[in-house]
């Protein structure tokens, strides 16, 4: 299982568009809110929390059909699935890679656009927190969307359709925690709301994945 | 002894459920008829909302169907996984258009009593929003159902998908009370009430509430027919191929 993971990010490091480009998305689209809002730093000050999770949440999308899509179409799939490791682990692994490869660039590069937008200072503690708690749940649940999919030509929109009511509760605790750190509150409440949701997220998830996967290599 | 899993054979579902059927029409018109008139024509005007209240003779009734259907649609999914009964997937598969309409009715005729009453067609009000987001699990289930195109696969991942996604509406609902205060009221029906709302508004509602539940089950009834009739023609149609 380590091999696999081992493989996913050597894949995504060297071949080229898997490691960088969600975060140069969370970067443009960090910079293209203030065109559409205007610069005003009253404005900004107050939406920064949102649209930070809003942008994570979005470049975490942009690459999920990357998780599944090339190991289904060269046949990895059918190898990994046939493997003596449990579907369930190469889920599982599958979902840590994606963190890996966006999630966790998303989380260090956050608060440099937070700075963009003028987040105020007591903020950035909770933002750190709350996307390092959250953008693992993005990755295990996206997975989950991702084997729904795998076999559906042309299923990046129908991916996003299913995905995106599954992550309004990651959402709305993330972006919780960090505007009531704007505003210098003790947001801890949201944030262990939002760690139980990646749990329960970690724990189960995985297993529907390969559920999922099983039908679609039937 | 007869079983409840006689009728997952398709030829006694098509026989029950056609004589049934008619039965089910019937009961639904009289009562949405009877609950409607009733309620629209002759119950009192409330005294602070004038005859705006009369629109939770379908508010309320489509509200609870449309949130029903779902469970509907979750032990259907449930059942198609654990026993393979095709008829239960083709049922889910069914109530989905249906609970989709219902949850559409609720979120309009809401709109249009919150423009007079709250003075807004739309509000991020908790139990509006968690409407909006289940309509999302409706058509997300149904685009899931069209793309897939071996009828076991699509039936397998829609089940899959709506076990998590009953899961996750649930989270979401109690997650959006946590993210905003609500503008609106409390439950007009529950079991445990004493007394629930004034009796001449009651009646009607359980009537029209009645009517709403058999026009479900009508039409879920009718649409599963004709999945199972559009199944046996595809089955046809590949004999006469093969032939």
């Amino acid at each position: 299982m380590l091999g696999l993971l081992r493989r996913d990010l050597t894949l995504a490091f060297r071949a080229g568009g898997g490691f960088g480009l969600s975060l140069a998305f969370f970067l443009i689209f960090a910079t293209l809110v203030p065109f559409g809002v205007g610069p005003e730093t009253m404005v900004l000050e107050t939406i920064a929390p949102g649209i930070l999770w809003l942008g994570a949440l979005l470049a975490c999308l942009l690459s999920l059909d990357r998780i599944f899509q090339l190991d289904w179409e060269d046949g990895t799939l059918d190898l990994l699935a046939t493997a003596p490791v449990p579907l369930e682990g190469v889920a599982a692994m599958k979902a840590l890679g994606h963190w890996i490869t966006t999630g966790l660039p998303l989380v260090l590069a956050a608060p440099v656009l937070g700075l963009l937008l003028n987040l105020p200072l007591p903020a950035y503690p909770w933002l750190l927190a709350s996307l390092a708690a959250g953008t693992p749940a993005l990755s295990a649940i996206g997975t989950f969307g991702a084997a729904l999919t795998v076999g559906i030509k042309r299923g990046g929109l129908l991916l996003s359709l299913l995905v995106l009511p599954l992550y309004v509760p990651t959402l709305i605790f993330g972006a919780l925690a960090v505007i009531r750190g704007a505003e210098g509150q003790d947001a801890t409440t949201p944030l262990i709301l939002l760690a139980g949701i990646t749990l329960g997220s970690l724990a189960t998830l995985p297993f529907a994945a390969a559920a999922a996967l099983r039908v679609n290599l039937r | 002894m007869a079983s409840l899993w006689e009728y997952a054979n398709p030829r006694k579902f098509m026989t029950v459920s056609g004589a049934l059927l008619p039965w089910v029409w019937g009961i639904a018109a009289v009562c949405l008829v009877g609950g409607l008139v009733w309620g629209f024509f002759f119950t009192p005007n409330d005294f602070r909302q004038g005859s705006t209240v009369k629109i939770i003779y379908v508010h309320v009734p489509s509200a609870i169907m449309a949130v029903n259907a779902w469970f509907m649609m979750l032990i259907t999914s449930l059942i198609w996984l654990i026993r393979r009964h095709h008829v239960s997937a083709l049922a889910a598969k069914a109530a989905a258009p249906v609970g989709m309409v219902f949850t559409l009715i609720a979120l309009l005729t809401g709109a249009i009593w919150g423009q007079p009453m709250w003075g807004t067609w739309w509000e991020w009000d908790p139990r509006l929003t968690s409407f909006l987001i289940l309509f999302l699990f409706y058509l997300g289930y149904m685009a899931l159902w069209e793309a897939v195109d071996n009828p076991d696969a699509a039936a397998d991942l829609t089940a899959v998908l709506c076990l998590v996604g009953t899961v996750f509406a649930v989270i979401s609902r109690y997650a959006l009370v946590f993210w905003n205060q609500g503008l609106h009221q409390g439950a007009t029906l529950s079991l445990d009430a004493e007394q629930n709302i004034a009796d001449v508004f009651w009646y009607p509602l359980i009537t029209a509430l009645a009517g709403f539940g058999f026009l479900f089950l009508a039409l879920v009834l009718y649409r599963t027919r004709t999945e199972i009739r559009a199944r046996r023609l595809k089955a046809l149609i590949a004999q006469e191929r093969m032939a």
